[in-house]
């Protein structure tokens, strides 16, 4: 007899039941919703902003279809987008009545419409990747060897400054690629140096080396401290690029590190990639330095200087207005020190300017310089990708205390506040470069979903068509086995918001097409059971259990195809194997133990079976006879 | 319906030379176009840009392209995509300069071309040039993977002859889907490399189907000598083999009837692979095993062999 125990019909129902679950989110579609969140990290997402944004939409006649809160955001539903962008606009109006200073990003984003209970058990749609519902795509490669240099620079800057303190005299501080050296008249200082760097700055190793009359202590950066150097330069891009992107007002973005030194940005619905672009690709650093004065004023040296050849420890530049310009190669202070950047206006002038605030070491060192150097000129540099230009090069009059600096100097308003943006945004630990980007308008991305959906019903149903010709009874069990197969697929994916690509779709597709497999296999030796002619229920048996074994071989070579896939595939491929892999595994459930499931409900109690509906089986023995 | 009625075994051993001849040939020529005409790589794997734009009314192509020649963008390939309002931008690689610009320098050059005739921007790739060869080395280093994988678990499963004969069979699959990107000069683009992975994964499967009857047989049937066991291997396993590609290429065929531009490489790597995926994993397999020297003895449980050591 082929019945089932009750456990495994109980698994299949369950199964099948969380399977159409999970699955019954990606029906209902999306409704159009508008999403809050703070841009700044003293502004917190709490119930009275949730009333606030009630209150906007009320008296702004708005008719809103549902609030949810959750621990970051706050999201409001609509019936249409025009209300949607009607209610972003009346929100934005309410929240950021300043436009320059906005405290809260309010985007445009999709709510899936499903029901709320089936959200409280965590059933939602799939999670479309960027080529089914259009954004853009970039892929960042940070520049390490720019970190490094970076941390070295201001390591040097550090030793200098505790030399000082200690009172240390030494004959110059270097960077020579990777490595800082230190040169001393005497050896008694170079090893008393050696003591007081060996504790206060543990992650460098030191070495002595003697150099014509001079006695050098070469320090490079230990590998373990390079190493936390790269994660640290990778998260500090990572949370810079958090907030750039919170300034885009995007709804859901994905930055994420991939691999050793990869940042991939995903902005889904963001069309205007040019600005994306510029915000995440301008990598924006302050820097203040000191003006060699006494050079500047060469006539000389300034046009030796312009052809490339500035005076050793200082470098060449040009001020806004072209004016030449030597500065000092040694930097004073970064952009690291920085906790505020304001576009205004300069209070005597009334020039547009940008306003600084340094943190408490910052507000030090800049106290000390200026104290230091009054009559002399210092330069405010912005460095972006790794091309210095000087904004402006004011001369110190008195001592500046307190941290507060401003910068001003032929700036557009428009500039004073997109400097101010991007210094405001946080400087990035280490420069990045963009190395990928794909960017997918909605109208291609709504096209690829008709596409992949209509390629795998037309051809579902071709093979449904087929089957159910050639097999009858096995095959309509054959088709709800795939049926469930797709169930499974959609559940799973859905229930893991995998991201769901073109390829994807298209992997959806032709896994169904290969999972047929397995029911041909069993369908042909239950048909061949019976013609050697062994009763009904024997060739049910059989067959299932002699196709078993091929089955399982057959899905185990395609599955290392798949893994194989998924280890070295990126970006489209993975999605391709992402849905190959739990393709293979759905199918090995649902057209082994599904299908017998089926079969044996409806033939598995008969015990005066004669015959199955397997189509006609021809045997060569009868067709001799006759 | 029952379309296999096949009374006897087919004796497809007696003609396996004049398949293996056919398959070499095949494979050589394969050989031939990809040494000669070379792989069209996407995007994706050369480095460069590459635009999709949409216009109201079809633009004129050449006089777009000399547009972008005049702007400084040194060989644009300009070419119409589906339909004559689509058009297809690649841009190599700028030796120097700011790649990451290049799209939107390619947008304003289009839109001073014709004002009344604005384009639409679709889709932009970019790829710089070190993720275009990673990409290369990835995808070489996942067909290695895939081979070492299935000779291991074959030669585990099976016997060591089954497992390289299987891989030969197949991995001369890829060559000629290969050939054929090359003949034809179609794009190579990771969703066929992807296809081709999968048609690797899907055809060797086939193989495994018949080498399981192989195995079957020699253990039932002790009177057959091996040609008549591959025979009769084949033979029982070719109804399945057709219906169960014949499904899979439906499904096949749909995605290249529906899936659009986006699918159609894809689709049709696939395609290739499917048709010769049976005829490789079946008629070369099988004699590749044959020759290798497979016998109803390595199939047969190991007589334990009782050490008697000599007690003094």
């Amino acid at each position: 007899m082929n019945r089932y125990p009750l456990w495994k019909n109980i698994l299949v129902v369950v199964a099948l039941v969380l399977g159409l679950l999970y699955t019954l989110p990606n029906f209902f579609g999306e409704s159009p919703a508008v999403q809050v969140s703070s841009v700044k990290a003293t502004v917190k997402v709490d119930p009275s902003l949730l009333g606030r944004v009630e209150d906007t939409l009320q008296a702004a006649g708005i008719a809103h279809q549902g609030l949810y809160a959750d621990q970051n955001s706050i999201r409001v539903r609509f019936d249409s987008t025009d209300t949607q962008l009607k209610a972003k606009d009346a929100i934005e109006k309410n929240l950021n009545p300043v436009a320059d200073d906005a405290s809260y990003s309010v985007a445009l984003n999709l709510l899936p419409s499903s029901p709320q209970w089936l959200t409280s058990i965590h059933a939602l749609p799939m999670y479309l990747g960027l080529d089914l519902r259009g954004g853009v795509h970039f892929l960042l490669q940070v520049d390490m060897k720019g970190a490094l240099t970076k941390r070295l620079d201001s390591m040097a800057a550090d030793i200098r400054t505790l030399l000082r303190d200690k009172n240390l005299r030494h004959a110059g501080i270097a960077r020579d690629g990777n490595t800082l050296s230190i040169r001393f008249r005497d050896t008694e200082t170079r090893d008393r140096v050696k003591n007081v760097l060996g504790t206060s700055m543990p992650e460098l190793t030191l070495a002595e080396q003697a150099d014509g009359a001079d006695f050098k202590l070469v320090a490079t950066l230990k590998p373990e401290a390079q190493q936390k150097l790269q994660g640290d330069s990778i998260k500090q891009n990572i949370s810079t690029l958090h907030n750039r992107i919170n300034e885009l007002g995007v709804a859901e973005p994905v930055i994420q590190q991939q691999g050793a030194d990869r940042i991939v940005v995903q902005l889904p619905g963001v069309q205007d990639t040019a600005k994306a672009k510029d915000i995440l690709g301008r990598t924006a650093t302050l820097e203040i330095r000191m003006v060699d004065d006494e050079n500047s004023q060469n006539p000389a040296v300034m046009e030796q200087a312009a052809n490339g050849q500035p005076p050793a420890g200082t470098e060449y530049y040009t001020e806004r207005g072209g004016h030449g310009l030597l500065v000092r190669k040694q930097v004073v202070l970064t952009g690291d020190r920085l906790t505020d950047a304001q576009p205004g206006f300069d209070g005597q002038t009334h020039e547009p300017a940008v306003h600084l605030t340094l943190d408490s070491a910052g507000a030090r060192i800049f106290k000390d310089i200026t104290r230091e150097n009054v009559g002399k000129r210092m330069a405010i540099l912005l460095i972006e990708k790794g091309k210095g230009e000087v904004v402006t090069a004011p001369r110190i009059n008195t001592e500046i205390g307190g941290g507060r600096v401003q910068i001003s100097g032929r700036m557009s308003t428009q500039e004073a506040s997109d400097v101010a943006l991007l210094l405001r945004a946080g400087s990035l630990a280490a420069p990045m470069d963009i190395v990928e980007e794909r960017t997918i308008g909605p109208s291609l991305g709504a096209d690829n979903i008709s596409k992949g959906f209509h390629s795998t019903l037309w051809g579902f149903t071709a093979i449904a068509v087929f089957m159910i010709a050639y097999y009858l009874l096995f095959g309509v069990v054959s088709v709800v086995a795939l049926s469930a197969n797709l169930l499974f697929l959609v559940a799973l994916l859905s229930l893991m918001q995998a991201t769901l690509t073109l390829p994807g779709i298209a992997a959806i597709a032709l896994t169904l097409g290969m999972a047929i497999d397995a029911n041909v296999l069993i369908n042909e030796r239950v048909r061949e059971e019976l013609r050697v002619g062994n009763t009904p229920q024997a060739a049910i048996t059989a067959g299932y259990e002699r196709a078993w074994a091929t089955i399982l071989d057959s899905n185990v070579t395609t599955l290392i195809a798949g893994i194989a896939l998924l280890i070295f595939g990126s970006g489209p491929v993975r999605g391709f194997a992402v849905v190959h892999c739990l393709g293979i595994l759905t199918s090995l459930f649902s057209s082994v133990v599904v299908s017998r499931a089926v079969i044996n409900l409806i033939y598995g109690r008969r015990k005066k079976l004669t015959a199955l509906s397997i189509g006609q089986v021809w045997k060569p023995d009868s067709a001799v006879a006759k | 319906m029952e379309f296999f009625r096949i009374r006897k075994d087919i004796p497809f051993m007696r003609h396996a030379l004049v398949f293996n001849v056919i398959s070499l040939i095949t494979f050589l020529l394969a050989v031939f176009f990809l040494a000669h005409k070379g792989l069209h790589f996407s995007v994706e794997f050369t480095g460069g840009t590459l635009m999709e734009v949409r216009y109201p009314q079809a633009p004129n192509l050449d006089s777009l392209r000399k547009k972008l020649e005049s702007d400084g963008f040194s060989d644009p390939q300009v070419q119409n995509f589906g339909s004559s309002t689509d058009v297809l931008i690649r841009v190599p690689l700028a030796k120097d300069g700011d790649s990451n610009k290049v799209s939107a320098h390619v947008l304003t050059s289009l839109q001073a071309v014709d004002s009344a005739n604005p384009p639409e921007l679709k889709r932009v790739e970019f790829v710089g040039p070190q993720v275009g060869k990673e990409l290369a080395s990835d995808g070489a280093m996942a067909l290695l993977l895939v081979v070492i994988g299935i000779v291991v678990y074959l030669a585990i499963r099976f016997e060591w002859r089954f497992a390289v004969s299987a891989v030969i069979a197949n991995l001369h699959d890829v060559i000629i889907i290969l050939g054929c990107f090359a003949l034809f000069q179609w794009e190579f683009s990771l969703p066929v490399l992807a296809a081709i992975l999968a048609v690797l994964g899907y055809s060797v499967n086939e193989s495994v189907v018949v080498f399981d009857r192989v195995r079957e047989t020699f253990k039932k049937q002790k009177k057959m000598s091996t040609p008549e066991v591959l025979d009769h291997a084949i033979t029982s396993t070719i109804s399945r083999t057709i219906i169960t590609h014949g499904c899979t290429q439906m499904m096949v065929t749909s995605m290249l009837i529906f899936g659009g531009v986006a699918l159609h490489y894809f689709a049709l790597a696939l395609t290739i692979g499917i048709c010769f995926g049976i005829y490789s994993s079946v008629l070369v397999a099988s004699p590749l095993v044959m020759w290798l020297g497979v016998s109803r003895e390595q199939f047969l449980p190991k007589p334990k062999v009782e050490k008697q050591e000599a007690v003094v």
